[in-house]
């Protein structure tokens, strides 16, 4: 019994911290330019894809994933000068629709430039399951989880302790204020795409070992990605980490204890409630203050 | 002349796939056509299909044709889109006037063309998996690939010679999946099979440790079915050997047998036991086998042709085009009325899907025989000998 809901929370929190590093991704895009980047996704995807390639190329692990991570910011970096930089002075519907014409062209591209098979990566450090209390644990879920923690902390250093970040959240919170005190607001935007691609290409690398990548793993990346950060509040930070674990453990609860034929479901119906409760989210306050 | 007929079949299979032809027919030629999914989410299956029909169409040609006539051959690719099928199934009946049609890759495509050619009583031979295009029988429609029913019915004979009665499924809710499920719950009391576990996955589900946690507390479980197709058998394969449930026997369907689930799958595929065409152990079979020679030489034609590795797909189509050729050859006629009662007479075809006997009652003619029940050993497919 107890055995079976820690297989449960295990499973339902590896899952959750790949949706939360995507919801991270779409709070830094949404916090610095209010756009809704639904282009996150693909940075997943990139990630995954790239460090396949470039290990299957001959290159080790390490240096792959970073060739990974680096291809993933340049990519978000064209995506903000070359597609949302010329539109600046467009409405935010119009920036968002442009980032989901990005997310079907990387998509396009990457199904012509990679393939359109399943690919895999090794777990980092082999695959024989860890017994956590009777249930069997993947040592890859305990890089996910670690991975997931370690790109939140620096997130709150970088955003709480440094000049640069706390330039972020002051465009995040006014951003004509902002560039009146002097904070170049177009270096901000850029930083916070080509930050949110690295977060993202960094949960494409953790997560491929266990549930293998392909061109088009985005897609469904980005809706729960943009699912949890809804739940924990858009523009949170912490709204966004908690958001992600939060849909992961319904998602394996309601597999697990209820019926896996309903899984989706039911974990959209607890978020629609949620939200009719607070349609802020759970922890979206701080953006009705903001605004 | 010779260079001259290739030439001009060149520029008419080019303008075919602009959908510019007007169909002048040529003197000593028949036309064939074909609707198939070559791109679009259903292009794996479509793609090797459109080679296929390509490659020996080609080669048919080049030693002479079928009673003196060149084939003439048009494809329309729908995209994968059943409503672009069926407008493509009435162009090729009413402009092109084909004598028969081999293709309709996805069961949702062929179910569409199926009244355009009932209507014009012109034999169809179609690609696509699901039972519902032969049964009902309907007079001019016949298909090649085996049934998701039979591959539940060979699993289930494997699991009655190993005395287990009780099973676990777990299934994609994708279209395969969820067919196969239900065929699967259909036949199962007939092979005194109880499903004592019955747990779904969603076709991008990235963790199945959940379901198949539930399967294993189950009690009773003596062994488990897994209907499914894409990546998603592949993470269950994972996950089952993640919770240590190797020591149950674990069984895939066709949906997976090629060689990538293997690849991803890594070495916790390792005893999974799957039925699948002859197609994929060609190299294994015994000389004796009758579908040994049918098989190598097919993948033979179509690695050498495609540098890409064969798939039972492609082979569907060799099936189809070789039936309707045999049935015009023993017609001697271009008369679709006439080809169609050929072809439901085709007895003892030997084709890469198993051996084709067909009658008035069924335009399908395989058997269990079709399927080989295999299983993954070293990272490589095995013959799993009868009675083992």
């Amino acid at each position: 019994m107890m055995a079976e809901f820690l297989q449960f929370l295990i499973s339902g929190l590896t899952v959750g911290a790949v949706y939360a590093l995507v919801a991270l991704g779409f709070t830094l895009i949404y916090n610095a330019s209010g756009v809704v980047n639904f282009a996150q996704g693909e940075f997943v995807m990139l990630g995954g894809m790239v460090t396949v390639f470039a290990s299957a190329a001959g290159m080790p692990l390490p240096l792959a994933a970073l060739i990974a991570i680096c291809a993933a910011i340049a990519i978000g970096l064209l995506l903000h000068r070359f597609a949302i930089e010329p539109a600046r002075g467009a409405s935010a519907v119009t920036l968002i629709i442009i980032t989901i014409g990005a997310s079907i062209l990387l998509r396009g591209v990457a199904a012509i430039a990679f393939d359109k098979q399943f690919h895999k990566l090794p777990a980092f450090t082999g695959d024989t399951p860890v017994d956590v209390l009777g249930a069997a644990v993947q040592p890859q879920s305990f890089w996910v989880l670690g991975g997931t923690a370690v790109v939140v902390l620096a997130l709150y250093v970088f955003l709480e302790h440094t000049l640069v970040g706390k330039a972020v959240l002051a465009t995040a919170a006014n951003r004509l204020a902002a560039r009146l005190v002097g904070i170049n607001t177009t270096t901000i935007m850029a930083l916070a795409f080509g930050g949110s691609a690295a977060i993202g290409a960094i949960a494409g690398i953790l997560v491929t070992p266990i549930t293998l990548t392909s061109y088009d793993v985005g897609t469904l990346l980005a809706l729960k990605g943009f699912a949890a950060a809804m739940l924990g509040g858009m523009g949170n930070p912490v709204g966004a980490v908690i958001g992600g674990l939060l849909l992961g453990l319904l998602e394996a609860f309601g597999a697990g204890y209820i019926s896996s034929t309903y899984k989706d479901a039911f974990a959209f119906l607890v978020i629609l409630i949620v939200l009719f409760a607070a349609p802020q989210g759970l922890f979206g306050r701080r953006v009705v203050e903001r605004v | 002349m010779n260079a001259k007929a290739t030439l001009k079949t060149l520029l008419v299979t080019s303008a075919m796939c602009l959908g510019l032809s007007h169909g002048a027919l040529a003197q000593g030629t028949v036309k064939i056509g074909s609707v198939l999914s070559v791109t679009g989410p259903s292009s794996f299956l479509g793609e090797p299909e459109d080679k296929t029909l390509r490659i020996y169409v080609d080669k048919i040609n080049a030693s002479g044709g079928v009673a003196g006539k060149k084939i003439e051959l048009v494809i329309y690719d729908d995209g994968g889109d059943a409503n672009k099928a069926r407008t493509f199934a009435t162009r090729l009946i009413e402009d092109d006037e084909v004598i028969a049609m081999v293709g309709g890759t996805t069961t949702g495509s062929t179910m569409a063309m199926i009244p355009v050619f009932e209507e014009a009583q012109v034999p169809f031979i179609s690609l696509a998996g699901a039972i519902e295009v032969i049964d009902p029988v309907r007079k001019f429609v016949f298909k090649t690939p085996h049934t998701d029913k039979m591959a539940c019915e060979k699993i289930f004979e494997d699991l009655k010679k190993r005395n287990f009665t009780k099973i676990g499924m777990i299934s994609g809710t994708d279209g395969f999946g969820a067919s196969m499920r239900a065929q699967c719950v259909k036949v199962a009391p007939s092979y005194g099979m109880q499903i004592v576990a019955d747990e779904s996955y969603g076709p991008r589900d990235s963790d199945m440790t959940a379901q198949l946690t539930k399967i294993k507390n189950t009690a009773g479980v003596q062994a488990v079915v897994n209907p499914g197709f894409g990546q998603g058998p592949a993470i269950v394969t994972r996950n089952y050997a993640q919770l240590g449930m190797t020591n149950i026997p674990f069984y895939q369907s066709h949906g997976v047998a090629s060689k990538s689930f293997i690849d991803l799958a890594g070495a916790a595929a390792e005893g999974v036991r799957l039925p699948a065409a002859a197609l994929l152990v060609g190299d294994k079979l015994p000389e004796n086998d009758p579908q040994k020679k049918v098989v190598t030489e097919y993948r033979q034609a179509y690695e050498s042709a495609t540098k890409q590795p064969v798939s039972t797909f492609g082979g569907h189509a060799y099936d189809g085009l070789f039936i309707l050729v045999e049935a015009m050859k023993r017609a001697n006629s271009t008369d679709p009325q006439k080809i169609r009662d050929e072809i439901e007479k085709t007895k003892g075809f030997v084709g890469t899907g198993g051996i084709v006997n067909m009658s008035p009652t069924d335009h399908l003619g395989l058997d269990l025989s079709a399927f080989r029940m295999l299983e993954i050993k070293g990272g490589d497919w095995n013959l799993v000998a009868s009675g083992s």
